[in-house]
């Protein structure tokens, strides 16, 4: 190791690690510290050991914002994946191939690309506030409006307990789809044209294409995005926040641990206890993290 | 008390790092970022001054005084307009901090728990007001006691408690001791256009089978009968049961809700009235304003396809800029469920809205309590009503000015009550208790749930509030 190079990394790496640890390791610690204790948000606070835990495991509500949890994690990652794919195909490869031009995307494409992205920059609040009255269950709601127009029955998509959850995941497809194209989008780009066009001079069909040439080439971003949208899963406080009826209902049927984390600590006045739903949130996050990457790790084809 | 029940743009924290979700864990932490360490008492000036008859509580005459005031349905004009100046005209030297806050928790709850820069005098309102039961459990609110036994500012020979509305100390009372001043002086009950009733020809029905006979015109009509907003106000309509469960089986109903006795919530008259109500909504309301704010559904019965909305006094200030000029406002009492009911149809809900309390460890806790003593003198009281058109505690002080058909037909309905008035604290002693009654209620009116349904849930989460150690019980 050359001389001085020591000194030169710990300058570099001081000011970040120093933030991530300030801001980030030692607020966690403090979680898992204030979860074995009855802090109510002033100063006395006793050490309780695990009745936060004893409590948070035997409330019904816990288990319904898991369960809601559960549903998410498989169709959040599930449904955007796929229409994600789709049009990322779309732009980039799925146009039809003129004579000399090579592989393109569908006519449009660029347009496509930017419309699709839109969702991305708007935040949170902003689209939960928009679908509230996208779904508003009477004449002034953008889809209910346009169904008794037609003559047919408002539907409660969130008011309805067995929908309202669907309602829910619908828009955070809706918002998360655009940045998934520009992803796979950027994933497409990165595979050699030649192999396509090969494949394609064999006599490879859009399907055979995509299944048997994109996906495996894809792989590494599919994975990534599996991670990213799992994670989110495990979010989704905002939408659920301002978007559903009496936040997280009718009757807890939309609610996630967040907003329970939320209403725990900022008005039932019980920080210590949303923390221990903090810790158990923290664990279902990291363990799904993990187990993704470690199921879906397989090799890499080189290219 | 405020105008709104519950904000959506209250999340500034949770979000962000949206790539790694698992922020939400730390935050609680974040907010407070010294959560795990202590904080330094603070001096401050609470040695106090000379008591006189000027300053009957001796207040230190050359002290800052630090108030914050909830900016919401009532704006905050009268504290810089009419408190201030008052309390700044009785101690020329003393400089008077404002501080003007619409989210009081996220505010205040890092000073207090810090113990660092505590304000003096705090106006604890609004969606996002910390939680009174907490604050008196962690001991940071100071007693005022002293406050209401020293001599008013109008006449020194009356003491303070004598010049507000009877029982006003003890709206604010936790545990026998009086901890905070409920300000504002608030009716409930059922709303209506006066002019839509009187253009249709409707009576207003204090028997139970007349109100359903009204519904069933109003409904022939087209219009809405009876509505209220799922989505964020399910508590107006929690009160409208309850208020009714009260008038069939006396105030002890609901004395034994707020004192989580055994099977308070599933006794009876809580019972007949869950019944009585359940029937209304699946009948005679609309199930998509389960899906609305208050904002929305109010602004319904503005362009009248609403007949009835259940509401506090506040309502027609906060739709004054929705409301046509000739709506009239009106009031009513709950109708009578049955024939034998033990209080008289005229009965109300009437409690004190906006509640005011004097920090513990602030440093001028003295002119904290000076500070209500000027609110709670006529000058004070008159002075924001004629702001706010909304009538306050202090007695006699809104004479002379109007407040507008709707504030004057519930002032009118609380007098006709008379000793009828009855109030409920459960709400505010125990946020998850009234979080479980939201929801039933919502289960009830628009979901097709039943009266026992609605009575065993709510009594559940009582029972499991009741045992457990780890939140602080109130008692009246």
């Amino acid at each position: 190791m050359r001389h001085g190079r020591v000194p030169f990394i710990i300058g570099f790496l001081i000011a970040p690690v120093t933030i991530y640890v300030v801001f980030v390791i030692w607020p966690y610690v403090q979680t898992f510290y204030l979860s074995m204790t009855n802090w109510t948000g002033y100063q006395t606070k006793d050490w309780i050991g695990f009745d936060n835990y004893r409590r948070m495991f035997r409330e019904d509500v816990f288990w319904e914002a898991i369960k809601h949890h559960a549903i998410i994690l498989v169709a959040l990652p599930l449904v955007t994946i796929i229409i994600a794919l789709f049009f990322a195909y779309l732009l980039n490869i799925g146009g039809r191939s003129r004579q000399g031009t090579g592989l393109k995307g569908v006519w449009g494409s660029n347009v496509y690309r930017i419309v699709f992205f839109f969702p991305q920059l708007l935040a949170l609040p902003i689209i939960g506030v928009l679908f509230t009255t996208v779904y508003r269950p009477n004449s002034s709601g953008l889809i209910d409006g346009v169904l008794i127009k037609l003559g047919a029955q408002p539907i409660g998509w969130l008011t309805e307990k067995n929908l309202a959850l669907w309602s829910v995941i619908a828009v955070l497809v809706w918002q998360a789809v655009g940045f998934y194209v520009v992803l796979f989008s950027a994933g497409m780009a990165s595979i050699p044209k030649d192999i396509l066009e090969a494949a394609e001079i064999d006599g490879a069909t859009q399907g055979t294409l995509f299944f048997r040439v994109t996906l495996p080439l894809l792989w590494d971003t599919l994975q990534v995005a599996w991670v990213y949208l799992g994670i989110a899963a495990f979010d989704a406080f905002a939408i659920v926040d301002v978007l559903t009826v009496e936040q997280g209902g009718p009757d807890h049927s939309t609610t996630v641990l967040a907003e329970e984390i939320y209403r725990n600590a900022f008005q039932n006045g019980k920080p210590a206890y949303a923390s221990a739903m903090g810790v158990a949130l923290f664990f279902l996050t990291i363990t799904f993290a993990a187990l993704t990457l470690r199921v879906t790790r397989r090799e890499t084809v080189e290219l | 008390m405020s105008d709104s029940p519950s904000t959506p743009s209250r999340r500034a924290l949770l979000r962000n790092a949206a790539a790694l979700g698992i922020v939400a864990v730390p935050s609680y932490s974040l907010l407070s970022a010294c959560a795990t360490s202590g904080g330094d008492d603070n001096g401050g000036s609470n040695a106090g001054g000379t008591k006189s008859a000027a300053n009957p509580l001796g207040v230190k005459e050359d002290a800052p005084l630090d108030v914050v005031i909830f900016n919401g349905g009532y704006g905050d004009k009268y504290a810089t307009d009419v408190h201030e100046p008052m309390y700044k005209k009785a101690f020329p030297k003393a400089n008077v901090k404002h501080e003007s806050v619409t989210e009081i928790a996220k505010t205040l709850q890092p000073r207090l728990s810090g113990n660092t820069d505590v304000p003096d005098v705090v106006d604890n309102s609004g969606s996002g007001l910390l939680d009174f039961g907490q604050l008196v459990a962690n001991k940071q609110l100071a007693d005022l006691a002293p406050l209401w036994d020293a001599p008013s500012v109008d006449d020194p020979n009356k003491k303070v408690k004598d010049t507000v509305v009877a029982g006003t100390p003890d709206v604010g009372a936790f545990n026998g001791s009086q901890y905070v001043l409920y300000y504002v002086s608030t009716v409930f009950g059922i709303w209506y256009s006066g002019k839509q009733f009187k253009d249709k020809g409707w009576t207003v029905p204090t028997k139970w089978d007349e109100f359903l006979a009204l519904c069933d015109n109003i409904k022939k009509a087209g219009i809405t009968p009876f509505g209220y907003a799922g989505a964020n106000a399910a508590y107006y309509m929690w009160n409208v049961i309850l208020t009714s469960a009260a008038k069939i089986g006396g105030a002890d109903v609901l004395k034994a809700i707020d004192n989580l006795e055994d099977g308070a919530w599933t006794s009876d008259p809580v019972k007949q009235a869950a019944a009585a109500w359940a029937e209304v909504g699946a009948k005679y309301s609309d199930k998509a304003f389960l899906g609305l704010k208050h904002t929305d559904v109010q602004l319904q019965q503005n362009q009248y396809k609403l007949a009835m909305y259940p509401s506090g006094d506040w309502l027609s200030n906060e739709q004054s800029k929705s409301t046509p000029p000739d709506f009239q406002y009106q009031m009513m009492a709950n109708p009578a469920v049955t024939a034998g009911d033990k209080m008289p149809a005229t009965t109300v809900r009437a409690t004190a809205g906006e509640g005011f309390f004097v920090a513990e460890h602030g440093p001028n806790k003295l002119g904290g309590l000076e500070y209500l003593r000027q609110m709670l003198s006529k000058a004070g009281g008159n002075g924001f009503t004629k702001l706010t058109k909304s009538p306050t505690v202090v007695l006699g002080a809104s004479e002379g000015i109007d407040l507008g058909p709707g504030v004057t037909s519930s002032q009118a309905a609380l007098k006709a009550a008379g000793d009828n008035v009855v109030n409920l604290f459960f709400d505010g002693w125990y946020a998850e208790l009234d979080k479980e009654a939201r929801t039933a209620t919502n289960e009830l009116f628009y979901g097709g749930g039943t009266a026992d349904a609605f009575c065993s849930r709510i009594q559940k989460k009582a029972d499991s509030i009741k045992a457990d150690s780890s939140v602080t019980k109130f008692k009246r």
